[in-house]
């Protein structure tokens, strides 16, 4: 199973620790291993741009889609057994604790998960 | 329903309630299997045997091979719809329990060679090959075992929403049908069908595994399992007016429960839950009178109490405190509940050891319903006027505003303090939050009793 792993920062997590941003880590773990596809930084959401054609007509704003509290930083693509692997990867991200992960399942062309 | 559920654990001052047929857990009839009148008893009750003995051994193994939830359900409920055809006519087979799981056995077969589903089609080598060794759950029952805990945990998995939780373990785990289950929890059975599908579909999508969780990670993962058991317990234990499906569930989580504790027989959680729901359900008889009414705890005939579910109650308490002697959430409640189960009589009952044990939970678990209960036992061990003001204090919180057994408790240690129009007004308070029903009623009949002082 792959999966997208999204950081998001959260204004409701625990208190940022730097100590405790054991990021580099982690993701030394998961290279050692070959779990990590591919991995991503964003830059922040008020840097985004929302794009709609709506009528045919091109409508362009400033900030992400939604306007949320929390924004998401990164990304991972994982390659796990099951769920529960990509869950214990994600558990032990810094921002987990600091934000919160999502982990979405990713589709093939006909919709079905890849296994 | 977390509020709800918890609140059915007020033994204290508040009500308790209960529906009027009182069996033994083991012996109740699961309802999937209810068979209409034309069949015979003795077919009935043979169907009915199969279905608790054998239906989640049935699907667990199933959906083991063919990994797919929807045809292991419906294969195992037509092996058990075929059951009631043919048993009254070809009599009841000499191993019901063998007879079903290969008809079920072949009829998934059948599913999977009809199927244009490829994924599928490529199971049918693993279902002939489990068609070749038909009997052997019979024998040491070891894997089979090992294919129920599976079907359990994955039912609980934390990445499902506790709802279809508790709807897939009462679907797969105890054989309940879909309709059954949305009666159970008053939902449109729609509702309930697309919660179920979504459920299972999020499991064969996601990825979630069917397996028991590694030795690391079992910990975490059994107090889910235990939690979505009690929330099953609770929704059956609450009084309504539907007392065969309340009692039904009761009775279904405490099969699951006690089927945990041969899987698991070292977890101390495990046997203190399955304590508690048999020591609350022993109560179960005592808790309605002839009308169906409520009838609080200090009021209840003790000799209606089920004294083997009280028995099997305490040998599994006693286990728990064996396996672990610091006792965890439920061996508390379960001690609690064993107070009750073992008092001669209201008076008799030990309401210092209740309030310590309430005090020790309210300390551990910052729920706002514990401190209620805590609150109320602290009440019946120094009297009402301690009672009140520490319920007064929870009230205070605001946390529980709009519950109704906040101003319920109030109201009752008012009218033990003899002030009848303080206790009629919080009454008032308690009959307008509370739910239609059997716990209204006996708030209202309460109410009454405090204008005209009762006959003795």
């Amino acid at each position: 199973m792959q999966y997208v792993m999204f950081v998001v920062v959260d204004p409701e997590g625990e208190p940022y620790v730097a100590a405790d941003d054991d990021y580099a880590q982690w993701d030394a773990d998961l290279e050692q291993r070959g779990v990590m596809l591919d991995k991503r930084r964003l830059r922040p959401a008020d840097e985004a741009t929302t794009v709609r054609v709506r009528g045919g007509e091109l409508v362009v704003t400033d900030g992400p889609f939604t306007e949320s509290k929390e924004w998401i930083a990164g990304f991972a693509v994982l390659d796990c057994a099951d769920l529960d692997e990509a869950i214990a990867i994600a558990r032990t991200h810094a921002m987990a604790r600091f934000g919160r992960i999502e982990l979405r399942p990713l589709a093939q062309a006909n919709g079905e998960p890849l296994a | 329903m977390t509020r709800d559920a918890d609140a059915a654990n007020s033994d204290a001052a508040t009500p308790d309630a209960a529906t009027p047929d009182a069996a033994t857990p083991d012996a109740a009839t699961p309802i999937a299997a209810t068979p209409d009148a034309a069949i015979p008893g003795t077919v009935a009750a043979a169907v009915s045997a199969a279905h608790a003995a054998e239906w989640s051994r049935i699907v667990a193994s199933l959906i083991r091979v063919t990994r797919d939830w929807s045809l292991a359900e419906d294969a195992a409920q037509d092996a058990f719809a075929k059951a009631l055809e043919r048993w009254p006519v070809e009599g009841v087979p000499r191993n019901p329990g063998a007879w079903i799981t290969t008809v079920a056995r072949n009829g998934a077969l059948d599913r999977i060679r009809r199927s244009a589903n490829e994924a599928l089609k490529m199971r049918e080598v693993a279902m002939m090959d489990e068609l070749d060794r038909p009997d052997r759950e019979h024998d040491s029952g070891h894997d089979i075992d090992d294919d129920r805990l599976r079907l359990i945990f994955t039912c609980c998995h934390p990445a499902l929403a506790i709802e279809a939780r508790v709807a897939l373990t009462l679907r797969t785990v105890a054989g309940l049908t879909t309709p059954e289950i949305a009666r159970a929890f008053l939902v449109p059975e729609a509702t309930m069908a697309q919660r179920l599908v979504r459920a299972k579909r999020k499991i064969q999508n996601a990825g979630i595994p069917y397996r028991v969780p590694p030795a690391e990670l079992l910990d975490e993962r059994l107090g889910g399992v235990l939690a979505v058991l009690y929330l099953v317990f609770n929704a059956g234990y609450t009084l309504t007016d539907d007392a065969a499906h309340d009692e039904a569930l009761s009775t279904e989580a405490i099969r699951v429960g006690s089927l945990l504790t041969e899987l698991l027989p070292r977890s101390a959680s495990a046997h203190g839950l399955l304590a508690l729901m048999l020591l609350q359900h022993a109560r179960r008889a005592g808790r309605t009178d002839a009308d169906g009414e409520l009838v609080s705890l200090e009021d209840q005939d003790r000799s209606r109490w089920d004294a083997l579910a009280i028995r099997r109650g305490l040998n599994a308490l006693d286990a728990s405190y064996r396996l672990e002697p610091e006792p965890d959430r439920y061996q508390a409640l379960a001690t609690i509940a064993a107070c009750h189960a073992t008092a001669a009589s209201a008076d008799a009952t030990d309401y210092r050891r209740i309030a310590a044990l309430y005090a020790g939970l309210a300390a551990a678990d910052a729920s706002p319903v514990v401190a209620l209960n805590a609150a109320i036992a602290r009440g019946m061990a120094e009297g009402a006027e301690a009672g009140l003001s520490a319920v007064d204090e929870v009230s205070a919180s605001g946390a529980l505003d709009g519950y109704y057994l906040v101003p319920a408790a109030q109201a009752d240690f008012l009218r033990r303090l003899g002030r009848a129009d303080a206790a009629g007004q919080r009454y008032d308070a308690a009959i307008a939050l509370a739910p239609a029903g059997p716990e209204r009623r006996y708030l209202e009949r309460r109410r009454a009793a405090l204008i005209a002082p009762p006959v003795e």
